[in-house]
């Protein structure tokens, strides 16, 4: 009874997702939620691609102090690009629109999401917003930063900030149609049995996280159609010589913005929960508590949007209430760490590439936390904004934070998505290589905007050279630890050893089902019948099947008899 | 562009600047005091917990309210103290003292003006005497940018249409990094300086120095109330604001800090914005009392203008 150790496969069909059907337009037409995801998986990696050449781009550039690689504006340009790309394009959608609509009906022990369609349909409409912003960036860029700070931005650049803007209008509605989804798939499709607090904790941060979207997402939309409005028709919204106020942009492009950065991030914080469990083999460690800060740091990351604009001419005592509301939003982060830590005490744990990802993780978001407490006190962060301090921070947190998170989710759900194990030796050296690599970028930006050296300079003072050359060499180590995964990750798919059912010896109900899951996930609906992460249980008794839906996909492939759950366990 | 060292660097040179790197260095302090316990007992526990066997099965531990509660408080308790510490360090840079001496600063694609209190305007530099608060109040041309001396460890953002101020007292002699540090266009990173701080009778012969150079090429210097007078003039704002009252417009006498009543009933301290905004737009805020009909002069005078403008309104005792 004692046993977890890794369940026989699961007699399973050899019919799945993937081979259901094999047209272009079985794909493109598909209500799937796990194609939907492959889908999203191909489009954010292209545009992650797109993004990191600009990186690129601007570390030649900045590789020596008066560098003429780059003109002014193409320097700005690919700035612009790079942020717009990653935040936009690669960071908000990654998590959630990937692993999020792959997993989350299955751990939730559904069909799919709520609405399919619904779900296809926020694909379509984030491919036309990339598409637009690409035509835009190709055709002459637009050179604002991704920030479109006014009235540089309505008045004064000569470039094109609207079509740019009409994008990043436009792939908001995907993120809110994904959020929609989510909020409502979790509210009324979790499987018989699976009480809200029996939720594994990646729903958890999906919920939080949707809700920061549906609420937040609207409000960028506004924002940068006000700044088109201005733009084209001169109404003085955001222009100060038509009596307009610029700051009142900076309020509500943070409104969202600050807000974005948690969108990136509780998804990870879901991911590093669910891989904490599974490779200790043990509950997350005060599960209520780790639950209940993602939608502490969901509510209070929406009353914090002013610290980003302390020296922007707010006054003293906004500077001061906001100072004091950042730094109760960084109490959740550090209980969340303190529970993770907690988890492996007396764990059994195994070092697999998922779990690497996840520890890398812990330790660069306890830097990329720790030096928000400098930007949170007034008095550093007057000193620190608008520095490479404020990069370096953003970076460990966004990149550090939403990227490693979705690496060690890719890494871990790899095997459920695609039926295959990757090569684990080359999973751990990729792990290793992306966290040198990316410490070496961005640690020594935090030194450099320590000594003063402002963001999105084109050329810089010759001391800070030295610094600026560890971060183009550390790019360069964190390249190639991006291109390792693709290779060793596509090469599964050929290659790979079958993953069985329950490769990590997971409890979540994703793990129930075979690898790659059938069309509807599951033959059976599961019956969930204790908390999550029980580990003493073996894998196959945390749920039990329940009848029916199984013959949807055919016949065949179900096990004979529907038994209705006939055991009792013990309830904690 | 020169070189400032990095050791030299360490020590701010602004009397503010040394309370930001205390508060600096004390949380690096903090983070290490968190981060490296932390660390230390993810690897102990991710060695010393390595899984044994295949089949192990650990002890299933849920959690421990006493330790939520510790780990809660203990951090929430640092954090309001942080809070404190920073924001006090917040109010000694926010609120300039009151013998300040007062300097212009103009930011417009991609340069820096800034106005001794002689009257006196240099491009990108800005020269300030050692030991002496110097308030610099700041308004853009154009677009935002942000006025930022690293050495001081100090910024503000320079926006158009309204007046910023900054202040800082200079503790050291030398020559600093002056950059524009919010992104403003094209040529960004072009739109950089230098701040010199000079012993106090170096800065007075300097002073005196470009004065005489400037007289002698046939440009004697004047003050900007001086030149606010000339303008005041020439712009026939004299016609309808008679000092002595009863003109079209309100007498300007001793208008500079005073608290205006407006014709909607509300009041209005009249600081530099809101003269400034009476100059361009002065139908926004009518004085009560008075007709609405003063042209607008925006387009019409030139930041510098202005700046003198205000200078002439404040000598109005």
């Amino acid at each position: 009874m004692a046993s977890v150790a890794l369940p026989a496969p699961r007699k399973t069909t050899s019919r799945n997702y993937l081979n259901a059907a094999t047209t272009v337009k079985s794909w493109l037409l598909t209500t799937d939620h796990k194609r939907i995801a492959i889908l999203y998986l191909i489009s954010i990696s292209v545009m992650f691609v797109l993004g990191g050449a600009a990186a690129g781009l601007i570390r030649l550039q900045l590789l020596t102090p008066n560098n003429t690689l780059l003109t002014y504006d193409a320097y700005n340009k690919s700035f612009t690009m790079h942020g717009v790309i990653m935040v936009f394009f690669f960071l908000i959608p990654s998590i959630p629109a990937v692993l999020g609509n792959f997993i989350l009906p299955m751990q939730l022990g559904a069909k799919d999401l709520a609405f399919p369609r619904l779900n296809l349909l926020s694909w379509y409409v984030y491919m036309v917003g990339a598409i637009f912003t690409l035509v835009a960036l190709l055709w002459g860029g637009v050179d604002t930063g991704w920030t479109f700070y006014t009235p540089y931005s309505t008045q004064y650049s000569a470039t094109a900030v609207i079509p740019v803007g009409l994008g990043v209008f436009i792939v908001g509605f995907s993120s809110i149609l994904t959020g929609l989804n989510f909020i409502a798939t979790i509210h009324t499709m979790r499987a018989p049995g699976l009480t809200w607090f029996r939720l594994p904790l990646f729903i958890w941060a999906l919920y939080a996280t949707s809700l920061v979207i549906m609420l937040g997402t609207p409000v960028i939309s506004i924002t940068v159609l006000m700044v088109a409005i201005d733009r084209i028709l001169h109404v003085g919204i955001f222009d100060p010589a038509l009596g307009g106020d610029p700051l009142l942009f900076q309020h509500l492009f943070w409104f969202y913005s600050h807000p974005a950065v948690y969108i990136m991030i509780l998804p990870t914080m879901g991911v590093i929960s669910e891989i904490f469990a599974t490779f200790s083999r043990k509950p997350v460690f005060g599960y209520p508590f780790v639950a209940m800060s993602s939608l502490a740091i969901a509510i209070l990351g929406f009353l914090v949007w002013a610290h980003h604009m302390f020296v922007a001419g707010i006054s003293a005592q906004s500077a001061l209430i906001f100072s004091f509301l950042t730094y109760l939003v960084a109490i959740p982060s550090a209980v969340k760490t303190f529970n993770w830590t907690a988890t492996l005490y007396k764990g059994s744990i195994s070092l697999d590439t998922p779990m690497i990802y996840a520890l890398s993780f812990i330790g660069i978001f306890l830097i990329g936390g720790f030096t928000g407490l400098f930007l949170a006190s007034l008095g550093t962060d007057i000193h620190l904004t608008m520095t490479y301090f404020i990069v370096a921070h953003f970076h460990y947190i966004m990149v550090g934070g939403a990227i490693f998170g979705f690496l060690a989710g890719l890494h871990y759900w790899w095997p459920k998505m695609t039926g295959k194990m990757y090569s684990e030796f080359w999973g751990r050296i990729s792990s290793v290589v992306i966290f040198i690599g990316f410490n070496m970028t961005f640690f020594p930006q935090f030194i450099a905007g320590y000594w003063g050296m402002p963001r999105r300079y084109h050329t810089y003072a010759p001391e800070y050279q030295i610094l600026n050359v560890l971060s183009t060499a550390g790019a360069t180590i964190l390249a190639v630890g991006y291109i390792l995964p693709v290779i060793y990750l596509l090469a599964s798919l050929r290659n790979g050893k079958p993953a069985g059912n329950n490769p990590w010896g997971a409890t979540t109900l994703e793990w129930q089902t075979s690898s790659p899951p059938p069309t509807y996930n599951f033959l059976k609906t599961p019956i969930v019948t204790d908390a999550v992460y029980h580990f003493h249980l073996p894998a196959g008794d945390i749920a039990v099947d329940g009848h029916g839906d199984g013959q949807a996909l055919g016949p065949g492939s179900a096990p004979a008899t529907p038994a209705l759950p006939a055991k009792t366990t013990d309830e904690r | 562009m020169s070189a400032e060292s990095f050791w030299s660097y360490l020590f701010a040179k602004s009397t503010t600047g040394r309370q930001v790197d205390i508060l600096f260095w004390t949380l690096i302090l903090v983070t290490l005091a968190f981060s490296i316990p932390i660390v230390g007992t993810l690897t102990y526990f991710v060695f010393k917990y390595r899984r044994k066997s295949p089949d192990e099965v650990p002890p299933q531990i849920h959690g421990s309210n006493l330790l939520e509660i510790t780990w809660t408080g203990i951090p929430l308790i640092m954090a309001l103290g942080f809070f404190f510490f920073s924001a006090t360090t917040y109010l000694h840079m926010v609120v300039p003292p009151a013998n300040a001496m007062d300097i212009w600063v103009i930011g417009k694609q991609w340069m820096w003006k800034t106005q001794q209190p002689d009257g006196q305007w240099e491009i990108n530099e800005l020269h300030v005497p050692v030991n002496t608060p110097v308030r610099l109040t700041m308004t853009s041309q154009d677009v935002i940018h942000a006025f930022y001396i690293p050495a001081f460890r100090t910024q503000w953002d320079v926006l158009p249409g309204r007046y910023s101020t900054m202040w800082f007292q200079a503790t050291e002699v030398g020559t600093y990094h002056l950059y524009c540090s919010v992104y403003c266009g094209t040529e960004h990173s072009e739109m950089v300086g230098w701040v010199t701080v000079m012993d106090p009778g170096d800065y007075e012969k300097w002073l005196a120095g470009k004065a005489a150079t400037a007289s002698a090429a046939g440009q004697p210097v004047q003050t900007p109330a001086q030149q606010g007078e000339a303008l005041f003039q020439s712009n026939g704002c004299a016609t309808c604001h008679v000092q002595a009252g009863g003109g079209i417009g309100p007498s300007l006498k001793g208008v500079a800090g005073s608290q205006v009543q407006l014709e909607d009933g509300s009041t209005v301290t009249a600081d530099d914005t809101y003269l400034r905004e009476s100059i361009l737009q002065p139908a926004a805020k009518v004085v009560k009392g008075y007709p609405n009909v003063m042209p607008s002069f925006q387009g019409r005078v030139t930041e510098e203008q202005i700046i003198a403008l205000l200078a002439y309104i404040k000598s109005l005792k």
